[in-house]
């Protein structure tokens, strides 16, 4: 395989306003789109703002929609497109915009500060901390997480309706919430107070969920969000407030007390 | 159901059409991915590939069970041909059933019931499937579009999700999973049925035993696949290692959940296949080829 | 300036890695409010990079494991020229600083009894590396966010403000440190890289927590942020900078495809079994093992393949040998026409191991080849070669405190400290390093801050005025050249203004990529006399043009402004890199001299100190400073043998 031109249709603008802008430019073997886009920015539009940084898709910066479908930029080979396509990117569409490129993601940044930390066991040392490896594989699968944003780009919930930012937090934090529900160790709900997964419902807005799995398509970390985050959470829940045999049992419990 | 006002056709627009690039273009909507300070693009969503196929695919696939097995709910007619029952009407549990032969005609509903009988049963199965989290999945994406495929836009002004009646109810699935355990075990108990000839005598296995066999394995397969029998079985735990026996069998069940899609699926279809082989056993179109 | 904004802090942290957000996190507990900013989005600073795990001597896998052991592992794999202090400190500190990773919510793999797990790595004697599969920088990073987090909110529980003691300015970029006229820290100036405001924070302490310098060389495994600002900053805030000619060239970065050329791939292939093999099939490590490493490292394949299974029996394969043994091998084998398709050698996990081990036991490496380059590593071999990683010189800082020398208030922990690693870091040493060295600067930082008391120093006003000036140097270039003026830049143009109109304006994507070429090229893996006094020269020239550089468009998330600014950092430390090498004339560690290629006894006794002859920018100074000698008792560690190796005979009878 050689050198080719491709046509490149990259948004430029910022919050005032902007549009779809032509490019071609030169497209060479085994290159991802983010290459092209820093051809374009070397070459063509010196100051056209991107966010990228570590190039192989561990860090999770240059989250962008592709011919429509948030991806990352630097793990979307070129050759997954055909020659002749006309390769379109936009940033992300949920989230506002800063310029070009980039977007104002601090919906995320906020929404983390919303979900009550770790809590440590009490009268465990530091050191004497004892978990076993299947005990902590769920919440391991979870801390994959590269904190791309991509699934709370693609949600509906919030990329449709700006007016549910605020009492939903999102798949990467409902799993967050699901990450600390299953970590072995976690203290929230010791003195009996509410569990994650309750909180979930009341405070972080799991309702809003209808499952429809786009945050699992689109994570470049193929985290199992849906089946193995936010279902079990919901499943959490129902324990606690609806599951007929669990409310029988705590009733006779009771009575027996 | 889907209001459909603002829907794009995207699947008709060339790859090379530009969309407007004017900030204010008329088709731009204003709420969504129109909302002020997102980044100016009229199009609703910008997916080049075929998007519309899944959802569409599953519209019609659960609109044509939907149409066939509401024909055969109501049809009350061809759904007993011994040894063979249909799962539509099993346990069959009004007076008005056919007997069948130490089947599951169990008549707690004496004889003021005088609509089909499969009313009274297909409830269960179609409520868990109804709330099952696959389905919701299908028909929130296909007859519903909220939304029709990922980065495509919806057409709903509003949306409150799971959050209120009715769809709250949704968090009953586990009640119906119940229930649906033992709809399969009395499938299960019409399965061993199959095993005897039309006259009571056990030894037999015609096509309609294969045809019942496959339908009560995929019956049980997409049942015990389910998301909430998952939680059960292990998922609620905290600590599996203090667990050994449910983590594996929470293993085997995620395994199956893993094809929980393909399960729904298959075990749909068979179902409509077994009626099907039962309605036409039963009106005498097909002669059941017997094995043994 | 009225256009500047400004903020008051105590303590000032710029990083925000491993080691910035260590240091943020203990300074905040110290009570003290604490800035920290960071260059990128918070949570993807380069330490997510890091694969292998985090080398602590717990002994949770083989108990004989003990802080003796991880500190002689240290010095050795440095070539004793690490300072003594710093590797004791480190080693002594390092399972504590893990552990309380764990009451913060981090996740380790674990061992069959609930431990937490440790691995195999180049240089270390035992199973050392705690780990989560291969990545470990990233629940690191993720681990000290969410501690960040936990913070705000209790602040946020106190105050009602979540960023009452501890704020976070995200993609911000610091282009000077401010002094008092005395000469002690008291502040910084940045700017904001979405809008292109400018803005001081006063404070009397900061730290320096920036990580490398990557960037200046063309295949390399760091992120663009890793410009050599803190080097820069430190130097120009009057601060020396030490070690600067020792670069590790990690041994197995990507050869192909050209777009990834340099990304790392983790030394765990090597340490869970991965081997290195030329064109011709021929595992050939074994014919690199130097004298001071014979007895440790197996002989002959099947005793390195028994390593595996049975470590007490075997000796250790020498794939596992420190990382600058290894780059070397793999750039000789290359050189003599063994190499690989695409100018590398085969590294094969697939012939060792299952496929689903491979998948579980590297994830991210699988992924990685998957996505990247189409390679399916549990079916094929990867191609690899070496790769600029890591610097070990750096700014010149107290053991003990981390505080700069000569430059009360500033303070520096990280990949951006120097002295800790000596010649040659071993794997696994930069996590535990960024957690020992960064609570330290965060909380030497936060003692000198309080016992400031009221009695703060103070930036003049025409301190700022300059380092505004400079900032926007790149649009007063443009608008020189174009000579018009009233663009939205704003600010005065700089001093290139007047001199412009003759000369054309420099594009910093070009200038940026030959200095990339001429460090890779001339001050790279291999490094000969005549080649560095070319770069040095090629480096002035450079620095010349790099002075008009000029960019297009305005302020807002300009990444060509942003690029001309760093230049300045990256040619700065480029020359401290190039005029180092040229001095020492010996190989050691990071550092290999073709016409110099065996290590000197002599030379251990020296480091060499970078400073800058004015702050204004003037030229790089070079000088000597003897090495502080080790405390007899650490020498005791070690075999009179192996020390004659190292230190001198009058060093050893002193």
């Amino acid at each position: 395989m050689s050198a080719y031109t491709a046509r490149f249709r990259v948004w430029r603008g910022d919050a005032e306003g902007g549009g779809l802008k032509d490019y071609d430019v030169e497209v060479n073997d085994g290159e991802v789109v983010l290459d092209i886009i820093h051809r374009l920015q070397a070459t063509q539009a010196t100051d056209l703002a991107v966010r990228w940084n570590c190039k192989a898709g561990k860090c999770g910066s240059c989250s962008a929609e592709i011919n429509g479908r948030p991806r990352l930029m630097c793990m979307t080979r070129m050759s997954v497109f055909t020659r002749d396509e006309t390769i379109t990117v936009t940033p992300l569409r949920a989230f506002p915009v800063v310029r070009d490129l980039v977007t104002d993601v601090s919906f995320n940044y906020a929404k983390a500060r919303e979900i009550p930390a770790f809590v440590p066991p009490k009268g465990v040392a530091a050191g004497e901390y004892r978990m076993a490896q299947v005990d902590v594989e769920r919440s391991q699968e979870f801390r994959k997480c590269i904190e791309c944003f991509l699934c709370q780009d693609t949600c509906h919930v919030v990329r449709d309706h700006e007016e549910n930012k605020g009492a939903f937090a999102g798949p990467r934090f409902l799993m967050r919430v699901a990450e600390l529900d299953m970590h072995p160790l976690d203290a929230a709900a010791a003195d009996g107070g509410p569990t994650r997964a309750e909180s979930a419902q009341d405070d972080h807005g799991l309702g809003y969920c209808n499952i429809t799995k786009c945050c699992t398509e689109v994570c470049p970390e193929h985290i199992h969000i849906t089946d193995n985050a936010l279902i079990p959470l919901k499943e959490r829940a129902v324990d606690r407030k609806y599951d007929p045999l669990v409310w029988l049992g705590s009733k006779i419990r009771r009575r027996g007390q | 159901m889907a209001t459909g006002t603002t829907s794009s056709t995207p699947s008709s627009t060339p790859p090379g059409t530009p969309p407007s690039t004017s900030p204010a273009g008329p088709a731009r909507i204003a709420h969504g991915v129109g909302s002020p300070g997102r980044a100016a693009i009229s199009a609703p969503h910008l997916r080049t590939d075929r998007w519309w196929l899944p959802p569409l695919v599953s519209a019609l696939g659960l609109a044509a069970f939907i149409g066939y097995s509401t024909w055969r709910a109501f049809a009350n007619t061809h759904y007993y041909a011994a040894p063979y029952v249909s799962p539509f009407y099993s346990p069959c549990l009004a007076s008005n059933c056919t007997d069948m032969n130490g089947g599951a005609d169990w008549h707690l509903f004496g004889n003021w019931w005088g609509l089909s009988p499969a009313l009274l049963v297909l409830i269960f199965p179609l409520g868990f499937r109804l709330t099952c989290y696959y389905y919701r999945k299908t028909y929130y994406r296909a007859f519903w579009l909220s939304p029709p495929a990922c980065a495509v836009a919806e057409p709903h002004a509003s949306y409150t999700g799971e959050t209120r009646l009715p769809l709250i109810l949704q968090n009953i699935h586990r009640y119906f999973f119940y229930l649906a355990v033992v709809v399969a075990g009395i499938l299960s108990y019409d399965t061993v049925l199959a095993f005897r000839d039309p006259h009571g005598n056990w030894g037999h296995a015609g096509l309609g035993t294969l045809v019942l066999l496959v339908n009560i394995i995929l019956i049980w397969a997409y049942t015990l696949s389910c998301h909430s029998c998952r939680h059960i079985i292990g998922g609620k735990l905290r600590h599996f290692s203090a667990h050994p026996v449910r983590y594996r069998m929470w293993g085997w069940v995620g395994v199956l959940n893993g094809r929980h899609m393909l399960l729904a699926w298959s075990s749909l279809i068979s179902v409509g296949v077994a009626d099907l082989y039962v309605y036409l056993v039963s009106s005498g179109a097909f002669d059941d080829p017997r094995f043994f | 300036m009225s256009y500047v904004e400004r903020h008051a802090y105590d303590v000032v942290v710029v990083g925000a890695g491993g080691a910035g957000l260590r240091a943020a996190i203990e300074a905040r507990e110290q009570g003290l409010r604490t800035a920290v900013i960071c260059k990128s989005l918070f949570g993807k600073a380069h330490t997510v990079m890091a694969e292998g795990g985090i080398a602590a001597s717990m002994g949770n896998v083989n108990s004989g494991d003990n802080w003796q052991v991880h500190f002689r592992d240290t010095m050795r794999g440095g070539k004793f020229l690490n300072h003594w202090r710093m590797a004791e400190l480190h080693a002594k500190e390092a399972p504590d600083r893990v552990w309380e990773l764990e009451t913060w919510g981090a996740l380790f793999d674990r061992t069959p009894d609930g431990k937490i797990s440790q691995r195999n790595f180049g240089g270390h004697e035992y199973p050392r590396l705690a780990h989560v599969g291969d990545r470990t920088g990233l629940e690191l990073i993720r681990t000290l966010q969410q501690k960040v987090v936990s913070l705000q909110q209790e602040d946020f529980a106190d105050s009602g403000d979540y960023e009452s003691r501890l704020k976070v300015f995200q993609e911000c970029t610091v282009t000077r440190i401010l002094k008092s006229p005395d000469g002690a820290v008291a502040g910084v100036f940045g700017y904001v890289r979405e809008s292109g405001r400018l803005f001081v924070i006063d404070a009397p302490a900061v730290v320096l927590a920036t990580g490398g310098i990557g960037k200046s060389f063309k295949v390399t495994s760091n992120s663009w942020e890793y410009t050599g600002d803190g080097h820069a900053l430190a130097l120009l805030a009057g601060a020396p900078l030490i070690n600067m000619e020792f670069i590790q060239f990690h041994p197995t970065g990507m050869v192909w495809p050209p777009s990834v050329k340099g990304i790392l791939v983790t030394e765990s292939v090597r340490g869970d079994g991965g081997v290195l093999r030329n064109s011709e099939g021929k595992r050939f490590m074994f014919g690199y093992v130097p004298d001071v490493f014979k007895e440790k490292y197996a002989q002959t394949e099947e005793e390195a393949d028994g390593w595996y299974t049975d470590p007490d029996h075997h000796r250790r394969p020498p794939e596992l040998l420190p990382r600058d043994e290894v780059a070397r091998a793999i750039n000789s084998e290359v050189k003599a026409g063994r190499g690989s398709p695409h100018g590398g050698v085969f590294l094969d996990v697939s012939t060792r191991m299952t496929p689903e081990e491979i998948t579980r036991r590297l994830p991210s490496m699988h992924h990685q080849f998957k996505e990247l380059a189409d390679v399916d590593i549990t079916a094929e071999a990867m191609e690899v070669g070496p790769t600029c990683h890591y610097m070990m010189g750096g700014v010149a800082v107290d053991p003990d405190t981390a505080a700069a020398a000569g430059v009360p208030g500033l303070f520096a922990a990280g990949e951006v400290a120097g002295g800790m690693h000596g010649s040659n870091r071993l794997g696994g040493n930069s996590l535990s390093d960024l957690l020992v060295f960064g609570r330290r600067a965060g909380l030497y930082a936060a003692q000198y801050a309080t016992g400031l008391g009221d009695a703060r120093p103070v930036a003049d006003d025409e301190q700022i005025d300059r380092a505004a000036a400079e900032a926007l140097r790149p649009f007063g270039a443009a608008e020189a050249a174009a000579g018009g003026s009233g663009t939205d830049a704003g600010g005065p143009s700089g001093s290139a203004g007047e001199a412009a109109p003759a000369v054309p304006v420099e594009n910093p994507y070009t200038l940026h990529q030959e200095l990339q070429q001429v460090m890779n090229d001339l001050v790279g893996i291999i490094r000969r006399a005549p080649e560095m006094e070319q770069a040095l020269d090629r480096l002035a020239v450079l620095r010349e043009r790099a002075e008009r550089a000029g960019v297009e468009g305005h302020r807002q998330f300009n990444p060509g402004w942003h690029l001309a600014i760093d230049l300045r950092n990256m040619l700065l430390v480029s020359e401290c890199v190039a005029r180092a090498a040229l001095e020492r004339t010996e190989s050691r560690g990071g550092h290999t001299r073709d016409d110099h290629p065996d290590m000197d006894r002599t030379w251990r006794k020296v480091n060499l100190v970078c400073e800058l002859s004015d702050a204004a920018g003037g030229a790089v100074d070079l000088h000597r400073r003897p090495t502080a000698a080790i405390r007899p008792d650490l020498l005791d560690l070690f075999e009179r043998d192996e020390l004659l190796k190292y230190l001198t005979d009058e060093e050893l009878d002193a």
